[in-house]
């Protein structure tokens, strides 16, 4: 194979251009920004760090199934170890994107991440609702029945039927997830790409 | 301490409480994490963050 065929192939150009886009030293930084140490830019990965208890926890909950997380007390424990860590996802994930608002973190190129991140937590609360209806007890099938009007109000129950259970569970243990890792990973690289938002730079009055 | 007695300390068999203001009516549980989260917030923009004045020392 010649010089100039390697340098056309597709393989060639895609990782040349995304090595362009971010190299190494950018995807696995040594260092970060003086501003960065303070305690309002930790939302972040809390709550990335809580998505991978939620998506561990919630992997061990599809092995065992709901007999499992119903009776038996190590099921109790993993139940609740996805329940809190879930709530400590979004409870991170706000403050997360309370600071990211007053810092207007779309400044300098960054619509994109901040877009993600919208998307990304519109994800997760249907993921969160489907996980609700799916828990296969009173409580999912009072959620459910709650629900299921004002879904249908919208015109999308003929296609999300918050009644149908395997189609809540499918859209639980599937789609949602693999969507919201999917994004999450996507607005983690943009970061990585446009760096963490700066803060605002003082306007200092000078007097004559 | 046994599951029942901290079960008896938060009793989860009731109905729950709620606050009206208006039109605005939230269960007692919901504002208390809003609270919490709002409390967390501007804690993060205010406490000290550890190494930072050594950080700054050191550029």
């Amino acid at each position: 194979m010649s010089y100039t065929e390697i340098e056309r192939q597709w393989t060639t150009r895609l990782r040349r251009r995304f090595v362009h886009l971010l190299p190494p030293e950018k995807l696995l930084p040594d260092t970060q920004p003086t501003y960065v140490s303070s305690w309002i830019y930790v939302f972040g990965v809390t709550t990335l760090s809580a998505l991978v208890v939620v998506i561990a926890s919630g992997s061990l909950l599809a092995l065992r199934g709901p007999q499992w997380w119903h009776t038996s007390s190590v099921g109790h424990f993993v139940n609740s170890l996805h329940l809190w860590s879930v709530e400590i996802f979004f409870f991170a994930m706000v403050v997360h994107l309370w600071g990211k608002y007053f810092m207007a973190a779309w400044r300098g190129g960054r619509a994109l991440t901040w877009m993600t991140g919208v998307v990304t937590f519109l994800t997760s609360i249907a993921a969160a609702f489907t996980g609700y209806v799916s828990q296969t007890n009173f409580d999912s099938q009072w959620i459910s029945t709650q629900a299921k009007d004002g879904i249908n109000a919208t015109g999308a129950g003929a296609y999300f039927n918050v009644l149908n259970m395997g189609q809540m569970l499918m859209w639980h243990i599937l789609l949602l997830p693999l969507a919201a890792v999917v994004l999450t990973a996507l607005h983690v690289l943009l970061v990585r790409i446009k760096g963490v938002v700066p803060p605002f730079e003082e306007h200092v009055e000078v007097n004559a | 301490m046994p599951f029942t007695h901290v079960a008896a300390l938060l009793p989860l068999d009731t109905l729950g409480h709620y606050l009206h203001w208006h039109f605005i009516e939230i269960s007692v549980a919901n504002f208390i994490v809003i609270v919490l989260m709002v409390a967390t917030f501007i804690t993060a923009l205010v406490a000290p963050f550890p190494g930072r004045r050594r950080r700054k020392e050191n550029q």
